[in-house]
């Protein structure tokens, strides 16, 4: 199989690997490097061993053989760990033009251009949990970083890891239980309605910090919480496969809203594997944005397993030159009268692909079940693709599944329209393009919104480098 | 008085096939001219040419704005220097709003100022406030369609308005309301193109010229009373010049 087509990116943008030699850093994976890994971190003999039984078990599972193409992986090339002492930050000199032309397109703060380019070495997060530590921690509301969970929380930590997504699920969700790092941890005891969202926007900051993150929010029953991570400004990493796990438990009638927006550096693979036990009358929405990368495959789960539990996955993909979003959901109702509801939305552009993969299952005796998908495409020019592929298995007949599915391109004559109102070319793409995700945009928080309208506008330019 | 808009021996295609066949029109500075002609005369081509839609090509001659040659011009381009044009069919624009266009169009000017703006042209042509945030012409009838596109030129304020059957599946009332606004606008110094079937839209426009178009051409020019005269007895009375049209 050819691996993905990031030259022509690297030319474009006149990106070329100014990456020194790393041999102060250990490349490849093997029971030692997680060893050390287990020690470094002062780990007890429970998490080492649930790391070596993960690496064994990645050991054992293959590819993924459907999806995208990730024939350009090669496992052995990888850092998995970096210790403290080494954590060095990436130099400004070495954050691709592009990038750097985008913060400042996007006008964002000097201060924060080094974030989330990497540049800056220090691990700002601390500073942004303790702030929510504050205000909730009186009413036993944890926000922390995972490792830090683990060490302070262990009931809670031991309770939950690995329940909702085993090391056994599949070989990237085996690689991060054998190796994770970093990551949040959000504990929300009964009753407690966390109105303010818990967000983690700084957390990636230093080199190969955030590859193998490790998320896991507990609602409790009748809580509420919104966690927001990631952001829509371009994010610069050195490591090029990401595999994250997100696992959410959310008890008998709580709500629990996920909103992530990822734009890493296209040299990227992110895989991650994201899912939500959903108890009765509990309520998850997954609002999942992928705008960077060269090759993504996420498909955040809700399994509704109390009756009337909800689910919803909103999904956004944009893909530019030599990207492939393959992004969507998936839906699993085991119990009566659950609901679930799958929105996605691409746009590919200069060649850009993206593909909708979605599956829903509704179980005998699951009556009542409700399940409604909707994946609209939006091609921006000849060059680019978009599939559906969507797996249905109902095995309740009292159950109802929509499925809806568009493929549009942008008209001559809507530019035109827009071109006789003064607007250019490049805008009017912009404007249409900003219209066509419009329903997905406005489940953001209104900064992000705006900076991804602003995002996606530049992209139409095709400026950007 | 320097010509506006002056459209030179104009001939255009449509992949391949011959429309417009040889188009003269001086539009002098706040004069109105109305355009009439049987169904598939070029009148909407005449209006998408000096728009400058890419499909329509331009095998001959020159369309000039102000003294500035058109021809290779982009639409933003043209609309940039005073042209507007209203739509016989506008576009539902899903997800892109009144605001967002206007916003765009205008570069980003004072927001507040912009919405408040918008509400006050709404207010007078008896818009909903909620079209600001929807989508342009989504879900809009084919009157509130009309008004829109009204609202736009309002708010574009363009030196030459060219509207392409706005008076179009009106109501009395509508009817009344966008010709008032268009007789305001010429009044205010604008100048204006009105593509039309019907006579009654002239009972609040007072049109300088009257253009009659058949074939791709215009056949007769005069006043107030040639409107008239077609809202009589048709467009039988004058003769089709098919046959040289195609030449």
């Amino acid at each position: 199989m050819p691996k993905p087509e990031l030259k022509n990116y690297k030319y474009k943008y006149g990106f070329f690997d100014k990456e020194k030699p790393v041999s102060t850093f250990q490349k490849g994976l093997s029971e030692n490097v997680v060893r050390e890994l287990s020690d470094i971190k002062n780990e007890d003999a429970w998490m080492r061993d649930f790391r070596l039984k993960s690496l064994r078990i990645f050991y054992e599972k293959k590819m993924p053989e459907w999806g995208a193409d990730l024939s350009g992986i090669d496992f052995n090339d990888i850092i998995y760990f970096v210790r403290p002492a080494e954590r060095q930050s990436v130099s400004w000199d070495e954050v691709p033009p592009y990038i750097k032309n985008t913060f400042e397109r996007l006008g964002i703060p000097e201060a924060e251009r080094k974030y989330l380019a990497g540049v800056s070495a220090q691990y700002d997060s601390e500073v942004v949990y303790n702030n929510i530590k504050c205000d909730w921690g009186k009413r036993g509301v944890i926000f922390c970083d995972t490792d830090t969970a683990y060490k302070k929380y262990p009931e809670i930590f031991k309770k939950y890891f690995g329940s909702v997504i085993p090391p056994a699920d599949n070989k990237l969700s085996a690689l991060n239980s054998a190796v994770w790092s970093g990551g949040s941890f959000v504990y929300v005891p009964a009753g407690v309605k966390v109105d303010v969202p818990l967000q983690a926007y700084f957390r990636i900051n230093a080199k190969n910090m955030g590859q193998f993150e490790r998320t896991l929010i507990i609602a409790e029953e009748g809580s509420s919480v919104h966690y927001i991570e990631g952001c829509t400004a371009p994010n610069y990493s050195t490591a090029s496969l990401h595999a994250a796990v997100v696992e959410i438990i959310a008890k008998k009638s709580s709500s629990v809203r996920y909103t992530t927006v990822q734009n890493w550096s296209k040299n990227v693979y992110n895989l991650g594997t994201k899912r939500a036990f959903v108890e009765e009358e509990a309520n998850v929405e997954w609002i999942d944005g992928n705008i960077g990368s060269g090759v993504t495959m996420k498909y955040p789960s809700v399994i509704l397993r109390g009756p009337k539990a909800r689910g919803s996955v909103l999904s956004l993909a944009y893909a530019g030159e030599g990207q492939h979003q393959d992004a969507g959901a998936k839906a699993i109702h085991l119990a009566p009268e659950t609901s679930s509801r799958i929105i996605s939305k691409s746009v590919a552009k200069d060649g850009g692909r993206t593909s909708y993969r979605g599956m829903v299952k509704i179980i005998k005796g699951a009556v009542n079940a409700k399940c409604k998908v909707v994946c609209d495409a939006l091609l921006l020019d000849e060059k680019s693709r978009s599939d559906t592929y969507p797996t249905m298995d109902v095995k309740e007949p009292r159950s109802t599944i929509e499925h809806e599915a568009s493929v549009s391109k942008v008209g001559e004559d809507k530019i035109f329209y827009l071109g006789s109102r003064g607007i250019k070319e490049s805008d009017a793409l912009g404007l249409l393009v900003s219209g066509f995700l419009s329903d997905l945009t406005r489940e953001l928080p209104m900064e992000y919104a705006a900076e991804l309208n602003h995002l996606l506008r530049l992209e139409m330019e095709g400026s950007i480098g | 008085m320097a010509a506006l808009l002056e459209v030179k021996n104009l001939s255009s295609s449509v992949e391949g096939k011959p429309i417009l066949g040889g188009i003269n029109l001086v539009v002098n500075k706040g004069e109105a001219h109305v355009i009439m002609g049987p169904n598939g005369s070029g009148k909407s081509t005449l209006a998408l040419c000096v728009m400058g839609h890419p499909s329509h090509k331009i095998e001959e001659g020159e369309i000039f704005f102000e003294n500035k040659k058109l021809n290779s011009l982009k639409p933003d381009e043209r609309a940039k220097l005073g042209i507007f044009l209203g739509f016989q069919n506008p576009l539902a624009l899903e997800g892109v709003s009144f605001f967002s266009l206007m916003q765009s169009a205008r570069n980003a000017p004072d927001i507040f100022e912009l919405r408040k703006n918008i509400s006050e042209k709404f207010l007078k042509l008896g818009l909903a406030d909620d079209f600001i945030m929807r989508g342009v012409n989504d879900g809009a009838s084919g009157g509130e369609r009309k008004k829109l596109e009204l609202a736009q030129m309002q708010m574009l304020e363009p030196k030459l308005a060219i509207f392409d059957e706005i008076d179009t599946g009106l109501d009395v009332d509508a009817l009344k309301k966008i010709g008032e606004e268009i007789a305001d606008l010429k009044n205010k110094g604008t100048a204006v193109i009105l593509i039309t079937h019907y006579q009654r839209i002239l009972n609040y426009v007072r049109p300088d010229k009257v253009h009659i178009m058949m074939a791709g051409r215009i056949v007769k020019s005069g006043g107030t009373d040639l409107a008239e005269k077609i809202n009589e007895s048709g467009y039988s009375y004058l003769k089709c010049p098919i046959e040289n049209a195609q030449a």
